[in-house]
């Protein structure tokens, strides 16, 4: 090794000793700086892990199990209403076939979430999914309740999930109590609109009440962040809707065959009788069921099956 | 300089020669269908969906063009015995390396700059398409410039990785050099682990083992900052210019190295 040669290296050598102290230097003065970001616990990984798990696409694999989830859902869920209404499908209690399996939806919520734990979509909307009823969801309103308050650990400035809280308790536990409670403290947060506090109110005084749940309702169609979430909204209000007009038919179903003494089996009875000027529609269009004196949807109808009111003894 | 600009431009042509354009095509065609696709499948998602499918898709892209470009860019030379000529002319071996890395690394600023392009276009087109609702409810703008701070930062991150393919490239194989720079590259992602490694074992060798290996492996997760971007977050201009710092600290150090092994191989 010549002369020239040496110094090259020892050059070299001391530039590397240089950098890499100004590199820990800089490591270091990173290190001071955290990112906003959340690092909860969860069940199964860290967010972390989970993001080191995928590398640098942590987003993208929250992205594609949001997407198998939704996957998941809507088949579930048109599999259990397909055989709701299969007229030769005998009661579940006598089925030889069990019920539709919604349990893998919470683990697909959860990894999503964890993956991308501001995933607003998917804790809002999991929530709907988890709380709705067989045979359109699970029924596990705790389950989504679950999800939304881990949401509030990422995001806990967000009155948005308190109001999903709240409707949670009061349309799927009618639990007015704690509903009230949850939209007051979405209430209590900053940027939350004027409604939330006179939401909080009225549960509390008229909980189950249909008027309350139409208002619940019509608040979340025009608060909601996607068209999917607002068409579900009407349907329910349509669904709030048609159970007024049920209640109504059934009023002169009732009246009509007190008068003659004699059960009322098909509309024509009605429009003779000149009690309907037309057979009645539901507000999709659709032409109400009349089956041994009662009124139903039909099972054909989007607001199949109607939903059990807060407050009420289930619906036949 | 101008030999390093001289070496730099033709490593892009030679980089172009590559047919490395033709997986911006394929990058583009796939996110526009991508974006299509999901948007029908996601509940109202398809902006946060084109923007992690865009920037994932552009890390990966950019990551391949890294490595297998990086790990080329001496060995090729080698292979087809043209660094005898190159050897032949007054160019120093250090130039001849930094002029190479430059090369690529304006080939990556080029792929990296038209993706980001076809990411906005898509984006865009999406926005004509995009309800009021949809508008409200979004967390960040539509055509935000915040991409670009998470497109920077992917940038000094694939620059690192080149740096990294080239400095193995001068001592190993072409295959034993892709395979320690993925290596190299996956550890950087959990090199923050190292870190806390005192909070779950006693021994103080371990510790200061662990904490060496911390501060010597690139911390790539640092560059990561796309779930801050899609969710609207903020990322201020210091982390972003220490973050860059110590890409570029990391990235001379390597090239100071590649350049005195190179210096010094023997090509008889």
């Amino acid at each position: 090794m010549n002369g020239r040669s040496r110094g090259s290296l020892v050059l070299a050598v001391a530039a590397v000793i240089l950098f890499g102290g100004l590199s820990i230097w800089l490591q270091a003065a990173r290190d001071s700086m955290p990112l906003a970001t959340s690092d909860n616990e969860t069940l199964y990984v860290t967010e972390r892990a989970a993001g080191r798990g995928v590398f640098t696409h942590r987003l993208l694999a929250a992205d594609l199990y949001w997407i198998r989830a939704i996957q998941y859902f809507g088949s579930r869920s048109r599999v259990a209403r397909v055989r709701q209404t299969d007229p030769f499908e005998p009661p579940p209690s006598l089925s030889l076939e069990t019920p539709v399996s919604f349990d893998q939806l919470y683990s697909l919520l959860d990894i999503s979430t964890t993956l991308d734990p501001r995933f607003n979509i998917a804790y809002r909307f999991g929530a709907i999914f988890l709380a709705a009823q067989y045979p359109e969801g699970p029924g596990r309103p705790d389950l989504a309740v679950a999800l939304l308050k881990k949401a509030l650990i990422t995001s806990p400035e967000k009155w948005q999930y308190w109001h999903d809280i709240g409707f949670v308790y009061y349309w799927n536990r009618h639990e007015y109590r704690q509903a009230s409670e949850a939209f007051q403290r979405g209430a209590d947060l900053p940027g939350a609109p004027w409604w939330l506090r006179s939401l909080a109110a009225t549960t509390l005084v008229r909980g189950g009440d249909r008027e309350t749940s139409r208002l619940l309702w019509r608040q979340l169609a025009e608060t909601a962040e996607n068209e999917d979430a607002r068409h579900a909204a009407n349907i329910k209000l349509m669904q709030l809707d048609a159970i007024d007009q049920i209640e109504r038919l059934q009023t002169v179903i009732d009246a009509v065959a007190a008068r003659t003494k004699e059960p009322v089996t098909s509309w024509r009875v009605l429009l003779n009788a000149g009690a309907l000027r037309a057979v009645p529609r539901d507000p999709t269009g659709e032409e109400y069921r009349l089956s041994s004196g009662r009124v139903t949807v039909s099972s054909q109808s989007s607001l199949f099956p109607l939903p059990v009111e807060p407050g009420s003894s289930p619906r036949p | 300089m101008k030999t390093l600009g001289w070496i730099a431009i033709n490593g892009f042509r030679e980089a172009v020669r590559d047919k490395v354009m033709y997986s911006l095509v394929a990058f583009a065609v796939l996110l526009i269908v991508a974006s299509y696709i999901v948007g029908e499948l996601t509940a109202g998602q398809d902006v946060k969906i084109t923007k992690d499918l865009g920037l994932s898709a552009i890390g990966i892209f950019g990551l391949f063009m890294a490595i297998f470009i990086g790990i080329g860019l001496v060995s090729k030379e080698v292979e087809r015995r043209s660094i005898y000529s190159l050897l032949a002319k007054p160019i120093r071996r250090s130039d001849l390396v930094i002029g190479k890395y430059l090369g690529l690394v304006l080939t990556l600023v080029v792929n990296v700059a038209v993706m980001t392009a076809a990411l906005y276009l898509v984006l865009a087109y999406l926005g004509t398409e995009e309800s009021d609702l949809a508008r409200q409810a979004r967390e960040a703008p539509l055509l935000d410039p915040a991409l670009l701070k998470a497109v920077g930062l992917m940038l000094v991150q694939l620059m690192v990785v080149t740096a990294t393919a080239l400095f193995f490239s001068t001592f190993s194989t072409p295959i034993l050099s892709a395979v320690l720079t993925f290596l190299v590259y996956v550890a950087g992602f959990f090199s923050a682990d190292l870190r806390n490694f005192d909070q779950v074992v006693d021994s103080r060798v371990v510790q200061a083992l662990a904490r060496g290996l911390y501060y010597m492996l690139p911390n790539l997760a640092s560059f990561d900052v796309t779930a801050q971007v899609v969710h609207g977050l903020p990322i201020t201009w210091r982390y972003m210019a220490v973050t860059t710092a110590y890409g570029l600290t990391y990235i001379t150090i390597l090239l100071v190295m590649s350049a005195t092994i190179f210096s010094r191989r023997d090509f008889k």
